[in-house]
């Protein structure tokens, strides 16, 4: 995949490619962070058919969903190549101990041998979230280890 | 005694804000209706004013400097390094198409040849600002022909660096001996700034820096309107001053100052605009009427070719959207207009000027909308030709 890289004298800068399917995508970056994404037509690939503006929140929003798949797939290829590395997902529900402690509360790495590697909070991966970072009932936990390991931190995330 | 000032000047602005709401909810440039809002208030209109005059022509004074600034901030200096290295051939192709119409038509008119620099000006600037905000509002930001049609605004802008201290220098002086005085002194400055950015941008900016909206905005607007006076003084005229400051200024600097200084210059350019429209009697636009109308024909045309060479590479529709978005939006061409109008030049310049921005006021929206499906008429036409023609 060529993904084209066109300056934008005096608004910013454009990233364009086409997909495998033929259509022609692209993301106009405002220097002010308001991103245009953009859907060209098919049978004439140098106009736009869509263009949507996104605030700079939005546009953070919207790369996050699109990588959230890709962040999973890709641990999960890790955990495939790395004989015995497991990954889990881990909900922490209402009436788990850890809903509204943090994450160096629970210790895990010290107790499981297992690392939480990110959570996923209202579909926004936050990737390797700090010690301070508090949990929230919903709040989906990312751990990477040992089959014995998570094991252990799903035990210790849903009864303490 | 301030009574009628104030009661006068709240009219105004919120008369602006009336247009402005109009000309987004039309989504067409506000300059044509600040126009003609002056126009109706002014000398020889429905209801002139009086007590304001006085603040109204100090507020174009700044107006017309803060646009100038804020135009001078817009690029960075590696932009218009990368823009001239490319786009420099079609730059020229534009300047002699753009200014053709205006220098063709002073000397048909047989105004002279100040007044022929002057309309060169007024039929070449397209209003980069405008242009681009436009560009973001129809949508064609992510077109093909975007980035060509940009790097000729790039270009436009910078062509101004050169041409204003050139304007300037001319209207003030009628005779050429101090008239090339005036222009050596500006263009020395000129090529000072543009040197001493490159070399010593920063140190420009660590004096303005500051934490602190406030300072800054405080700071560059004080330094700005200080270079200005000073440049008047030296006969380069405010205007240019404003932009060469501009110019100087680089980086997330000129990106907080443009942010800061952005609603001054709103407040401001609209006063200018006004302004104009105030001093020019409705009553000498009708004379005029016909030279406006042709002259915006050729400056059409010859923007179309322009965007059509430019985006030359692109489909047929991008072609003709690229030659519509260049149509002069008025902005500049008030601006310029302004300068001469201001320095004693025939006063018919301002009317034929005004008549020049209100036509294509009409004209630029109703072309940029109907530029798509032009386009995919005549690629269908073309397309359902081919195959019976073999």
């Amino acid at each position: 995949m060529d993904v084209e890289q066109i300056g934008l004298p005096g608004i910013g800068l454009q990233h364009v490619f086409t997909t495998a399917r033929g259509r022609r995508i692209g993301v106009v970056s405002h220097r002010t962070g308001r991103r245009d994404l953009v859907v060209y037509q098919l049978d004439d690939p140098d106009s736009a058919a869509v263009t949507v503006t996104l605030t700079p929140e939005e546009g953070d929003a919207l790369a996050e969903i699109l990588g959230t798949h890709r962040y999973v797939e890709r641990l999960e290829e890790l955990g495939r190549q790395v004989g015995g590395l497991v990954t889990e997902q881990i909900v922490i529900g209402p009436g788990s101990p850890y809903d509204g402690r943090t994450l160096g509360d629970t210790q895990a790495r010290t107790r499981t041998g297992a690392s939480i590697v990110a959570v996923v909070r209202d579909q926004r991966v936050i990737a390797s979230p700090r010690p301070d970072f508090g949990f929230r009932a919903g709040d989906v936990v990312v751990a990477v280890g040992t089959a014995d390991g998570t094991a252990a931190v799903v035990d210790l995330l849903t009864r303490g | 005694m301030h009574g009628p000032l104030l009661v006068e000047l709240g009219l105004v602005i919120l008369g602006l804000g009336l247009l402005g709401a109009l000309s987004v909810r039309l989504s067409i440039s506000p300059v044509p209706l600040y126009l003609l809002g002056g126009l109706a208030f002014g000398a020889g209109g429905l209801v002139p004013l009086g007590a304001s005059d006085e603040f109204i022509s100090t507020g174009a004074e700044i107006g017309i400097i803060l646009l100038l600034f804020t135009l001078g901030l817009e690029y960075t200096a590696e932009e218009l390094v990368g823009v001239l290295r490319r786009g420099a051939p079609v730059g020229l192709l534009d300047l002699v198409l753009g200014a053709g119409p205006g220098v063709a038509a002073a000397l048909l008119l047989g105004w002279g040849p100040v007044a022929a620099v002057t309309l060169a000006g007024v039929t070449y600037a397209t209003s980069s600002g405008i242009t681009a905000k436009l560009l973001g509002d129809l949508g064609w930001l992510g077109n093909r022909e975007t980035p060509a049609v940009l790097s000729l605004l790039v270009l436009e802008d910078l062509a101004m660096a050169a041409y204003l201290p050139v304007l300037t220098a001319l209207l003030g002086h009628t005779g050429l001996g101090g008239g090339s005085r005036s222009l050596g002194v500006a263009l020395v400055a000129v090529a000072l700034v543009l040197v001493a950015t490159l070399r010593y941008g920063h140190v420009v900016e660590r004096f303005l820096h500051s934490a602190s909206d406030e300072v800054l905005l405080l700071k560059v607007l004080g330094l700005t309107l200080l270079v200005a006076g000073v440049a008047q003084r030296l006969q380069v005229s405010a205007a240019v001053g404003a932009f060469l400051v501009g110019i100087a200024l680089s980086g997330p600097l000129a990106h907080e100052a443009r942010t800061l200084l952005t609603p001054l210059r709103d407040l401001f350019a609209a006063v200018f605009f006004v302004f104009f429209g105030l001093h020019t009697n409705p009553r000498d636009l009708p004379p005029v009427a016909w030279a406006a109308l042709l002259l915006a024909l050729a400056g059409v045309v010859t923007k179309m070719v322009t965007g059509a060479v430019a985006a030359r590479r692109v489909s047929l529709t991008g072609r003709l959207r690229a030659g519509t978005a260049l149509v002069p939006r008025g902005e500049f061409s008030i601006v310029i207009a302004g300068l001469a109008v201001t320095a004693g030049v025939r006063p018919q310049l301002g009317s034929l000027a005004a008549a020049y921005v209100l036509v294509l006021a009409v004209a630029g929206p109703l072309l940029a909308r109907g530029a798509e499906p032009l386009g995919r008429w005549w690629t269908a036409r073309r397309a359902s030709r081919q195959p019976a023609g073999g």
